[in-house]
């Protein structure tokens, strides 16, 4: 399936696996179900990654997340928002691995998807179609700056712009 | 009040290009219809039953005169001449073309206005108290705290694509004006007892639709630096929970329902414990610097009392009886609130003609420091009138049929714009309320009634807040026949309640009969100078069940 990350189209060096037979894969795509039995079969070399449902609560991920170099969050529909709230607790428990959102998402969403920890996005053969991915990069840079904090870079922060504002406005009086 | 900064109107203008862009990936195919929808819904645009209709965002309710006017501009160009206010503050075009939608939306860009959030299942516009920074009993000022929320809750990236939309609203008086308790989350702004500083009283889970409930409360005493990360916590525990399966019981009170509010509290404090805080709020320079534009207007330094209202009043008593009603205290002295209904017997209940936001635009400018509010009742507030002013204002506002003198009276009816307009509504509402204000249209008979809240909505969703109505009207439809279910003992303020069914569905004609049974039943039960609603308190549905069946046998 079509995947993209922050700068346009990308290779899927992932492969998904049947069940827990992740035979030699060298970077496997595990069902939630069978991601324990998986681990069990782990070679040195081999990476392993879950597709998760958005419904599993985020305490049933966290011990697996070591072990783990790819979580794709599944959204089954672009309007069940879920899966945003999950990336950012995974963010949160400092996972330094590939977050991805696996589904029919729409292009009005990469931004929100970026925000809040996703590094890629996975989509279905007939979503990417309709949305060719300079639509995509496009709609990326629909704002220049917007309002909740810890979400983006201060630079792209409004309020931490207002207050690197003031601050420099408060250095050039002292200055002045 | 507030004016957005280099900031606020990029971002402002951003979202018109994205819209714009968006309709462009509609028309050419690149969006199917369905992902069309919450994009163009979350931008206000509705498929309505007639056309498209455009719900405008009135932050708060708090409005200036070049933006009233550009309003009117819109509706003469655009619309058919009118606009209609909501129960939540905005307002509504309702025959706007589709292709027409960006150019309006660059000439709201224009005066610093927006349709963002206005629909959709995302964190709608904020509400706020009517009166806010001018009721005498107001411990602070909302609207700071609303237009943080405004700011903070516009193109959240986690919190755009909830399982069903979600209304906050935020007061800061001892009296609820508000309608705090049935909002997903309503916000109270109060002193802590031991150290007097300001908090916020966390409500959630209230809200009004099929299945009304009053929110609970969450928190007593937030401190108010930490609102956004609580904010944050709420929602995120919403946005995972929140059921999906089924779009009726998708609210955040259903979810405060099923697993009781003392859990949902104790799930929405462990992730709250769990952020950084000072890495979320608003920095307290950031609070200050919205605060600022709040700041009170210059006052004159007025006697308490104006001799020159009263010598108007003692010699004209229709405006005597126009300021007894429509005004309401204010914090400076010499200075009054003044209510401006949108509730002219027989009119849709607010509805205004571009005219008529012209002419209370410039008596905003003239005599209110360019303020105006817009009421969750779908009234106009011009929040900072001199009292010796009253008389011209009520002149001019006679000339355009806006001096009716009756707010909060059995006429001041809130309706949502039912089967007329709505492609939801299962049965007709403004009718009903014209029906009721026909029957109640004496100005005397109005005021020996008193305070009597009518609210009807055309459809079980309760846009015309029926449940917390004193007397609440719902339109269904049964067998092809429109029916109107009665409901008394709603209350919309600090002591929200419930409204209950009094009996069976009634007709159309049958509404005003059955409303003017339930007022005789007060007349006579009432104690001296008690209210309506408090009647009911004290003497229960019983006696207003036995007249209600009269009519219901009547018809029978």
């Amino acid at each position: 399936m079509p995947l993209l990350d922050r700068n346009g189209s990308r290779e899927d060096r992932w492969t998904r696996s049947e069940g827990a037979a992740i035979g030699n894969i060298p970077a496997a795509l595990v069902p939630w179900e069978a991601l324990t039995e998986a681990l069990e079969a782990l070679a040195p070399a081999q990476q392993i990654g879950v597709i998760l449902p958005n419904s599993v609560p985020f305490a049933a991920l966290a011990p697996f997340l070591p072990q783990l170099s790819l979580v794709a969050i599944a959204f089954p529909a672009y309007a069940d928002g879920r899966g945003f709230s999950l990336a950012r607790q995974i963010r949160r428990a400092d996972f330094t691995g590939e977050i991805r959102a696996s589904g029919p998402l729409i292009a009005d969403q990469f931004a929100y998807a970026l925000s809040c920890g996703f590094d890629t996005i996975e989509l279905p053969e007939a979503s990417a179609a309709r949305q060719p991915v300079p639509q995509w990069l496009h709609a990326r840079e629909s704002f220049s700056a917007t309002y909740q904090r810890g979400y983006e870079a201060t630079e792209r922060n409004i309020l931490d712009q207002r207050r690197a504002a003031k601050a420099a406005g408060r250095l050039a009086a002292e200055r002045a | 009040m507030y004016r957005y900064d280099e900031f606020d109107e990029r971002f402002v203008r951003e979202r018109v290009a994205q819209f714009t862009d968006q309709v462009t990936r509609r028309l050419d195919g690149s969006l199917t219809e369905d992902e069309f929808k919450p994009l163009r819904l979350k931008n206000g645009v509705y498929l309505q039953l007639h056309a498209y209709m455009l719900r405008i965002a009135i932050p708060y309710g708090t409005l200036n005169s070049r933006q009233l006017r550009q309003l009117a501009l819109i509706g003469e160009k655009y619309d058919r001449g009118y606009g209609h206010f909501t129960t939540r503050q905005n307002l509504q075009f309702n025959w706007p073309k589709l292709r027409d939608v960006p150019e309006i939306l660059g000439l709201l860009a224009d005066v610093e206005m927006h349709c963002i959030q206005t629909s959709g299942n995302c964190i709608r516009n904020v509400t706020a108290d009517h009166f806010a920074g001018v009721a005498q009993e107001e411990i602070e000022d909302p609207r700071p705290t609303a237009e943080l929320i405004r700011q903070w809750s516009s193109a959240h990236p986690e919190f755009s694509y909830l399982p069903r939309k979600f209304k906050i609203a935020v007061t800061g008086a001892e009296a609820d004006r508000a309608v705090i308790k049935a909002h997903d989350i309503g916000l109270r702004l109060r002193r802590h007892p031991d150290t007097h500083e300001t908090c916020y009283e966390v409500s959630v889970g209230g809200g009004l639709g099929r299945t009304p409930m009053i929110g609970k409360v969450v928190r007593d005493y937030l401190p108010k630096k930490d609102l956004l990360a609580y904010l944050e916590a709420i929602m995120r525990v919403y946005n995972l929970e929140g059921r999906r399966d089924n779009k009726y019981k998708a609210r955040v009170k259903i979810l405060v329902h099923e697993i009781g509010a003392e859990e949902f509290t104790r799930r929405v404090e462990a992730e709250f414990a769990q952020l950084d805080g000072p890495s979320i709020n608003a920095d307290p320079e950031e609070v200050a610097r919205i605060a600022a534009y709040f700041a009170p207007p210059r006052y004159e330094t007025l006697p308490a009392i104006s001799n020159t209202l009263e010598a108007a009043r003692a010699t004209n008593p229709a405006f005597a009886r126009w300021v007894e009603v429509n005004t309401a205290p204010h914090k400076a002295p010499g200075y009054t609130a003044l209510t401006v209904s949108l509730k002219p017997i027989g009119q849709a209940p607010g509805d205004a003609t571009s005219a008529q936001m012209r002419l209370v635009a410039d008596l905003a400018e003239r005599y209110s420091f360019d303020e105006l509010r817009v009421t969750h009742a779908q009234n106009l507030v011009l929040p900072h009138v001199r009292q010796r002013d009253l008389f011209a204002i009520w002149q001019k506002l006679g000339e355009a049929g806006l001096a009716s003198a009756n707010i909060g009276l059995v006429t001041d009816i809130i309706s949502c714009p039912g089967l007329d307009y709505c492609a939801l509504a299962t049965a007709r509402s403004i009718p009903i309320a014209q029906a009721i204000q026909q029957r109640f249209a004496d100005e005397a008979r109005q005021r020996e009634i008193g305070p009597l809240g009518i609210k009807i909505s055309g459809c079980i969703n309760a846009c015309g807040h029926h449940h917390v109505g004193h007397i609440g009207i719902l339109g269904l439809e049964k067998r092809g026949i429109e029916s109107y279910q009665i409901t008394l003992g709603g209350d919309a303020t600090e002591n929200a309640a419930i409204g209950e069914i009094l009996g069976p569905g009634l007709t159309a004609e049958e509404v005003p009969d059955a409303v003017e049974r339930i007022v005789a039943v007060y007349l006579t039960e009432r104690s001296e100078a008690e209210s309506f609603i408090d009647t009911i308190r004290r003497i229960g549905l019983g006696p207003f069940k036995a007249a209600f069946q009269e009519v219901t046998r009547a018809a029978a």
